[in-house]
C-alpha cells in the first residue's frame, strides 16, 4: 500500500472549490409522513478532483447528487448552500438551469436509457446538445459527436453515430451516455452508480475510461457507489454517508487502511474479499434507521458496538484528528 | 453436523460417493420468431451442452457474466422448464421418471430441491403474512395446518426472525435482508436436500449481505444441506464455495476446487474475470482493462472456442475446433486448447504443468 497514487489535496485555503455544499438538508414531505433524506451535509470538491460518496441504500447519496443539479421533485424541501463553479444553484431560474446543466455540470446514471432518448440516434443526441449549448452549426455538432464517440473508445465510431440506443450492447450504451454527458465539456461530472449494472469485465473498462477522461479533461467528479472496490479504483477522496449525513471523509487510501468511524469500519469488515474463506464474517447488526424522524443523536448508535450514553446526547459534530480527515463520532480525537 | 431428526427426513439413497445431482449435456435453446408467419429467424443458445456434478454436502459456485446462461441453468436444474436435451440424475435416480423405471418423480424432486431468488420482494405473496407463505408448501404436500404453522415458526427462528414479532408481518413490513431471510425460510420448509441460490445477496447492502452469508453457512451445517450458489460477485463465490464452475456463452469453460480456480486459473476467460475485480487498495490500481468489449450474444456464438473473439491467445485452431475439457489434476478442468496437449495451439503445455 502506498500513498503515491493519492494525489495531494488540491484545494488550498484561498482557491474557490468547484463544489461547495453547506448544511444541505433535503426533506420529502407528503400528507402522511416526512422523510429526512439528507440532514446537514457539508462537502467541498476541488477542480479536477474525484470524490466518491459511499453508503448503503437509502443513505442519501442520490438525493445529495440530484440536489447539486437542482433535479429533485417539487415535493422535496431543500435548504442550505449549494454552490457549483461559484454559482448559487438554489437561486437559478429555469433558463439559467438549462444553461448550467450540460455546460457546467452533467450527470450519468446506472441505467443509460434514463439519459438517452430511444427515438434519436446517438449522433443526433450529442449533436443536438452541442448545437444548443454552443450555438454551432449542425455539421459542427456532428463532427464533435464523432470526436466524442472516439474519445469514449466506441469501436467503429463513425458507424455508431447512426445507431439507436437499443442497438448497442450494455457497455457501449454506457459509453454513449458518457459521450452525451461530456458533449459540452462540463467542469463537474456527477455519476450515480454508472457501473453497478455492468458485468465485471465491462465495469473495469468503464471505470478506467472514466478515470482517464477525468484526468484528460481536468473534470471534477462526484461518483456515488456502494462498492468499496469501485471507490478504491477511482476516488481521490471518499465521503461515507449514513442516514443522510456524512459520517466520515478523507483520502481514499487512509480510509481503506484505517477508517475512523465505527460505521465504515464495520462496512469494511463486512465486505467479502479474497482470503476470507472459512472465517465468520463480521456483521453490523440490525438495519439503518427509518428517516421519518430527524435524528437527535448519533444515528449509528443502535448498531454500534462502541455506543455509550454520551452518544445519545446529541448529533456528534465532525472531529478532525488529522488534517484532511474527519468523522462524526465522539470517540474520535478532536485533533 | 448434527441434523436434528425432526428437521431432516430426506433419505440418503446413493451413499456419500454418489453425487447428489448429476447433469449431463443439458441444452436449452430459445427460438426467436419474426416475420409475417412467426417463423424462427434465430436461436438463442442459452445453455448449450452443460455437464456438471453437485456433490453431497458441498457448495458449488457458478460464476459468469450476464447472459452466459446461469439463470437458465438454474431454471433447468429446478425443472421450471424442460431441457431440449440432456439428463438429470438425483442421488442415483433419473429425474422425471417413475419408481418402476428406477427414477424420481418430478413432484418428489421438487420437494427435495428448492430455490431462492435475487428479488426478495417479487418472490413473496404481498397479501399473506409470512408464516402463511412459509407454511403454504408443506400444507400442499399434505401436512396439517397446525403442524405446518409450527414448522414455520421453528424455521423463522432458525433464520433469525423471532416468530413472536415477525410471524404475522407482511412482506412490505420487512427490510430487504429480512425478506431474503423469509425466502430462505420458505425454501427450507419442505426440508429439501439441495438449495439453489440465484444471486441471493446481490440486492442486499454489504452490512446485510454479511449477515445473510453467515446465516447460509449456519443453516447448511444445521440441516446438512447442499448448495448451488449462483452469483456474479467473485468475492462472495470465493468465500462460500467448495468448488466453482465458470460459464461463458452457454457453456462451462472451467471448473474445479475453489483454491485451484482462484489461485491457478487456467482458462484465459477465468483469468480475465478474476483480474477485472476492482481493488479496494488505491495503490493497486490498474491502467489497462484485462479484456476489451462486451460478452457477445448467444444467438450466433463464434465457431470453435466461443471466447476466441475476446481472447488474447486466440490462434487458428481456436476458430476451427471446439476445445475439449482437459483435466488439470484434482478435479480441475478447463476447456481451452492451451490446456490440451497436442491440440495444435502454440502455447500448449504451458498450462498443463
Ligand atoms: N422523491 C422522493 N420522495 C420521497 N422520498 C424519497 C424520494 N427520493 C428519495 N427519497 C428517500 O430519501 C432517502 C435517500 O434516498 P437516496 O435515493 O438518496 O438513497 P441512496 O443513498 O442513493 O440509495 P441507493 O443506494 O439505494 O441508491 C431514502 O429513504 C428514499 O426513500
Ligand atoms: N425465455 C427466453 N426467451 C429467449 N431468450 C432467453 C430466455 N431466457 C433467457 N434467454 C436468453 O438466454 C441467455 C442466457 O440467459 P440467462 O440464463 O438468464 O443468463 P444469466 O442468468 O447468466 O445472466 C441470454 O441471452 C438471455 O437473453
Ligand atoms: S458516536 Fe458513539 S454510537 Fe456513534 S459511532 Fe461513535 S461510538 Fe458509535
Ligand atoms: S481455446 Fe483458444 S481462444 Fe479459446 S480460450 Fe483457449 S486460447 Fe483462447
Ligand atoms: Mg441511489
Ligand atoms: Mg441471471
Amino acid at each position: 500500500m502506498s500513498d503515491v497514487m493519492e494525489r495531494p489535496v488540491t484545494a488550498t485555503a484561498n482557491a474557490t472549490p468547484l463544489v461547495r455544499l453547506r448544511d444541505l438538508s433535503v426533506r420529502f414531505v407528503s400528507r402522511d409522513a416526512t422523510m429526512h433524506a439528507v440532514n446537514g451535509v457539508d462537502l467541498d470538491l476541488a477542480a479536477g478532483e474525484v470524490l466518491c460518496i459511499l453508503g448503503e441504500s437509502g443513505s442519501g447519496k442520490s438525493v445529495t447528487l440530484r440536489a447539486l443539479m437542482k433535479l429533485l421533485p417539487k415535493s422535496a424541501c431543500v435548504t442550505g448552500g449549494i454552490e457549483v463553479a461559484g454559482r448559487d444553484v438554489q437561486a437559478m431560474n429555469e433558463r439559467q438551469l438549462q444553461d448550467f446543466r450540460g455546460s457546467d455540470v452533467a450527470m450519468i446514471f446506472q441505467e443509460p436509457m434514463t439519459a438517452l432518448d430511444p427515438v434519436f440516434t446517438i449522433g443526433q443526441q450529442i449533436a443536438e446538445t452541442v448545437v444548443r449549448h454552443e450555438c454551432v452549426s449542425r455539421a459542427a455538432g456532428m463532427a464533435r459527436a464523432l470526436e466524442l464517440l472516439e474519445l469514449v473508445q466506441i469501436p467503429s465510431a463513425k458507424r455508431r453515430l447512426a445507431a439507436y440506443p437499443h442497438e448497442l450492447s450494455g457497455g457501449l450504451r454506457q459509453r454513449a451516455m458518457i459521450a452525451v454527458a461530456l458533449a459540452c465539456k462540463p467542469k463537474l461530472l456527477l455519476a450515480d452508480e454508472p457501473t453497478t449494472a455492468l458485468d465485471a469485465t465491462v465495469q473495469i473498462q468503464v471505470l478506467l475510461l472514466l478515470r482517464k477522461l477525468q484526468e484528460q479533461l481536468g473534470m471534477g467528479v462526484i461518483f456515488v457507489t456502494h462498492d468499496l472496490g469501485v471507490a478504491g479504483e477511482i476516488a481521490d477522496r471518499v465521503a461515507v454517508m449514513y442516514a443522510g449525513r456524512v459520517v466520515e471523509e478523507g483520502p481514499v487510501g487512509a480510509m481503506m487502511r484505517g477508517p475512523l468511524h465505527p460505521y465504515p469500519r464495520g462496512l469494511l469488515g463486512a465486505t467479502v474479499h479474497g482470503g476470507m474463506r472459512g472465517q465468520r464474517l463480521t456483521t453490523i447488526p440490525g438495519a439503518p434507521p427509518s428517516l421519518e424522524a430527524l435524528p437527535t443523536a448519533c444515528s449509528f448508535a443502535p448498531r454500534c458496538a462502541e455506543a455509550e450514553p454520551a452518544c445519545l446526547a446529541g448529533v456528534p459534530e465532525p472531529r478532525s484528528p488529522v488534517p484532511g480527515r474527519s468523522a462524526r463520532c465522539i470517540k474520535v480525537a478532536a485533533g | 453436523m448434527s441434523a436434528s431428526p425432526s428437521t431432516h427426513t430426506a433419505l440418503d439413497r446413493g451413499g456419500p460417493a454418489q453425487p447428489l445431482l448429476l447433469l449431463s449435456g443439458l441444452k436449452k435453446h430459445f427460438p426467436i420468431r419474426g416475420g409475417l408467419f412467426g417463423a424462427t429467424v434465430a436461436t438463442v443458445r442459452a445453455v448449450d451442452g452443460v455437464s456438471f456434478a453437485v456433490r453431497k454436502g458441498e457448495t458449488l459456485g457458478i460464476v459468469g457474466e450476464s447472459g452466459c446462461g446461469k439463470s437458465t441453468t438454474a431454471r433447468l436444474l429446478m425443472r421450471l422448464m424442460e431441457p431440449d436435451a440432456g439428463s438429470m440424475v438425483f442421488d442415483g435416480e433419473g429425474v422425471g421418471q417413475n419408481a418402476q423405471t428406477g427414477g424420481i418423480t418430478l413432484k418428489e424432486y421438487r420437494r427435495q430441491v428448492q430455490m431462492v431468488f435475487q428479488d426478495s420482494y417479487a418472490s413473496l405473496n404481498p397479501r399473506l403474512p409470512i408464516e402463511e407463505t412459509i407454511a403454504f408448501a408443506p400444507k400442499v404436500h399434505g401436512i396439517s395446518a397446525s403442524e405446518a404453522r409450527g414448522r414455520a415458526h421453528e424455521i423463522l427462528a432458525a433464520v433469525g426472525l423471532a416468530p413472536a414479532s415477525f410471524a404475522r408481518r407482511y412482506p412490505h413490513e420487512l427490510s430487504g435482508g429480512q425478506r431474503q431471510r423469509v425466502n430462505i425460510a420458505r425454501a427450507l420448509a419442505l426440508r429439501p436436500r439441495l438449495i439453489l441460490l440465484d444471486e441471493p445477496v446481490s440486492a442486499l447492502d454489504k452490512s446485510v449481505e454479511a449477515q445473510v452469508l453467515n446465516l447460509l453457512v449456519d443453516l447448511k451445517e444445521k440441516f446438512g444441506l447442499t448448495y448451488v450458489f449462483i452469483s456474479h460477485d467473485l468475492n462472495v463465490v470465493q468465500y462460500i464455495s467448495d468448488r466453482v464452475l465458470v460459464m461463458y456463452l452457454g457453456q462451462v469453460v472451467e471448473q474445479g476446487p475453489v483454491e485451484a480456480i482462484y489461485d491457478r486459473p487456467a482458462h484465459p476467460y477465468t483469468r480475465a474475470l478474476l483480474a477485472s475485480r476492482p481493488s479496494m487498495d488505491p495503490g493497486m490500481r490498474r491502467t489497462e482493462p484485462p479484456l476489451t468489449g462486451d460478452p457477445p450474444n448467444p444467438i450466433n456464438p463464434p465457431s470453435g472456442c466461443r471466447f476466441r473473439t475476446r481472447c488474447p491467445f486466440a490462434e487458428g485452431v481456436c476458430a476451427e475446433r471446439e476445445p475439449v475439457h482437459s483435466a488439470l489434476g484434482g478435479g480441475h478442468e478447463a476447456a481451452c486448447h492451451m490446456a490440451e496437449p497436442g491440440s495444435g495451439h502454440s502455447q500448449t503445455g504451458r498450462l498443463a504443468a
